[in-house]
């Protein structure tokens, strides 16, 4: 609702200037669209690969405690530890993974290409949270009995048809658990990952609400702005919450 | 419509042995239940005939084709499980629906067989309800409508009467085996309750320690039963066990009579004992008596005998036929 000098000595009230002017502005636009696409795919991607390991760690017997162990490892990285870790892989000079890629051809360099800056910072992001994912999925897993199973085995499904009709209803409550809890990940605490990894570049590509919220008030020191950014985003993550729970637990069964 | 058999049947877990070679041929229609203490290998006999669990060796074959490495769906059976092992998130009539949604049965077919059986276990009203909103026995029956719409070759039972009250367990025992009558479909069922597997059986088998110890009529075993373990597992109250030498037998390492063999009398027989207590149940009555050396003995009674005061010494009589005499190794001689 004030709007500070250039040189912040005195500050003007502008009432709900700094919100008409956000609307108004089409970078704040872009950094919706890039805020949606990036968390949708750390949703996706992690939740996705979390699932697909648990079922696996599910039906293994033997070496399950290391196997567990090493899985659950990740969560425990800092998010900015992990996302030097994953820019150094990919670093264009100096990054083991961008070399190989280059020794196949392929000319990866996520500081100019603003797809591959977006790829890199979905999978470091989800990278630490497919831990998080696996323990409430295996958890999940594991609480459905396991003579329903046997009792659709004898009904005749196979596994794929077991895992559509028992498997997946029954889990649905852990997994419409983690679809908020991924959600709000996304939208707040990928700040570490991305800061450390492309600081919202290029282009903006990787700039998503939160990281604009920061490199706005204080890269840009235009605090009026970032604090009405800071309310829209508290209020939009309230509305998804809501609008999840309404829609979505409509179709879970617990 | 169909034979089970197992031919020499073992299962071993790593190391350790549970299924010591079994052998049964089971005729079309027959209902056989598998008897025994917990831990004795009856449920895992059942579930390898399922095809839930491996066979180590042996062979299982159902109408006479062997399915030792079938899947489950391929074995044409279906399985009644402890805890009904419903589908929580369906209505009865999809958890019932389910297995012939599967095998890709006409709309029609599944309704009319889903209709039929519903009518049979009195499940007509609740066909929309979730399985929690049902009370136990109902869950049972929709376990077992499950079983019957697909119309498989063999009913397999895990234990499906020991998650209901006691009450309700003699009620269902009863239906389970009408049920069973009419249908004719050759059945396998497991229980640890000797009185389900008396009253069910056609023929039944006792199980002790991965043995099969006894195969029979459950008249046949309980009057003739081949091991000590059987005698002493089939019957209530159980078997009195008495070493052969002080009851006067030669041969032999221990004489089982049953209680309801044993007279009580004021005048000298075989055996003095003191009364300990008396349990009278309104039909009978329960004598527990104790011998000189302090072993308990106990005398089933009709109920109309008067009931003998505690700390009174009896004496125990019993006719020779009652007496089955053991060996060493437990096998009847």
């Amino acid at each position: 609702m004030f709007v500070p000098d250039p040189f912040g000595l005195k500050t003007q009230f502008v009432g709900l200037g700094n919100f008409e002017y956000l609307l108004g502005d089409p970078y704040y636009r872009a950094s919706f669209v890039t805020t949606a696409i990036f968390s949708s795919l750390v949703t996706v991607v992690s939740m996705g690969v979390a699932l697909y390991l648990a079922i696996l760690a599910d039906r293994l017997i033997k070496g399950s405690g290391t196997y567990r162990t090493l899985l659950i490892w990740p969560y425990a990285v800092a998010p900015a530890v992990a996302g030097v870790l994953w820019m150094f892989m990919f670093n264009t000079r100096v990054g083991v993974v961008a070399w190989y890629l280059g020794l196949l051809g392929y000319d990866w360099n996520h500081v100019l290409d603003e797809a591959e800056a977006m790829g890199l910072v979905v999978v470091a992001s989800s990278w630490g949270r497919i831990s998080y994912n696996f323990l409430f999925f295996l958890a999940g897993l594991q609480a459905i009995p396991r003579s329903v199973i046997e009792a659709a085995a004898i009904d005749g499904a196979k596994f794929w048809t077991r895992f559509r009709t028992i498997v997946w209803p029954l889990l649905s409550p852990t997994t419409f658990f983690l679809l908020v809890v991924n959600v709000v990940y996304a939208f707040f605490e990928t700040f570490g990952v991305i800061h450390t990894i492309t600081a919202g570049g290029p282009q903006q590509a990787t700039t998503i609400l939160v990281y604009k919220v920061y490199s706005d008030g204080f890269v840009g020191q235009d605090l009026g702005s970032s604090a009405a950014q800071s309310v829209i985003l508290l209020v939009l993550v309230g509305i998804l919450t809501v609008i999840q729970f309404k829609f979505i637990e409509r179709r879970v069964h617990y | 419509m169909a034979t089970l058999t197992l031919d020499n049947v073992r299962k071993s877990f790593g190391a350790t042995d549970v299924i010591h070679g079994v052998n049964i041929e089971v005729t079309d229609g027959e209902f056989i239940v598998i008897v025994g203490p917990s831990g004795c290998g009856k449920s895992t006999l059942l579930r390898m005939v399922a095809g839930l669990e491996g066979i180590t060796s042996g062979e299982i074959r159902i109408d006479g084709h062997r399915v030792n490495e079938a899947e489950p769906m391929e074995r044409n059976i279906a399985m009644v499980f402890q805890n009904y092992a419903l589908y929580p998130h369906m209505s009865v009539f999809d958890n019932m629906a389910y297995g012939l949604k599967i095998a890709k049965t006409p709309k029609d077919e599944i309704a009319a067989r889903v209709a039929s059986a519903a009518k049979l276990l009195q499940l007509e009203p609740y066909l929309q309800r979730k399985p929690r909103e049902l009370s136990g026995g109902q869950r049972q029956r929709v376990a077992m409508g499950r079983a019957i719409v697909r119309k498989p070759a063999v009913f397999l039972f895990d234990e499906p009467l020991s998650n209901l009250d006691a009450k309700l367990r003699v009620q269902m025992r009863l239906e389970i085996k009408q049920l069973q009558r009419e249908l004719g479909v050759t059945s396998l069922y497991v229980t640890h309750d000797q009185v389900e597997a008396m009253t069910l059986a056609d023929r039944m088998i006792v199980m002790n320690a991965g043995v099969a110890d006894q195969i029979g009529k459950p008249l046949e075993v309980y009057e003739n039963p081949q091991t000590e373990f059987v005698a002493g597992f089939i019957g209530s109250p159980a078997t009195n066990f008495m070493p052969a030498g002080s009851v006067g037998v030669s041969v032999g390492k221990t004489v089982g009579i049953r209680p309801e063999h044993i007279q009580l009398t004021d005048t000298p027989t075989r055996l003095k004992a003191r009364v300990a207590y008396c349990e009278a149940l309104g039909a009978e009555t329960l004598v527990h008596l104790r011998l000189p050396h302090g072993q308990l003995i106990t005398v089933r009674q009709g109920g109309h005998l008067p009931l003998p005061s505690e700390g009174t010494d009896l004496w125990l009589g019993w006719h020779d036929a009652a007496m089955m005499v053991f060996g060493a190794d437990g096998r009847r001689i």
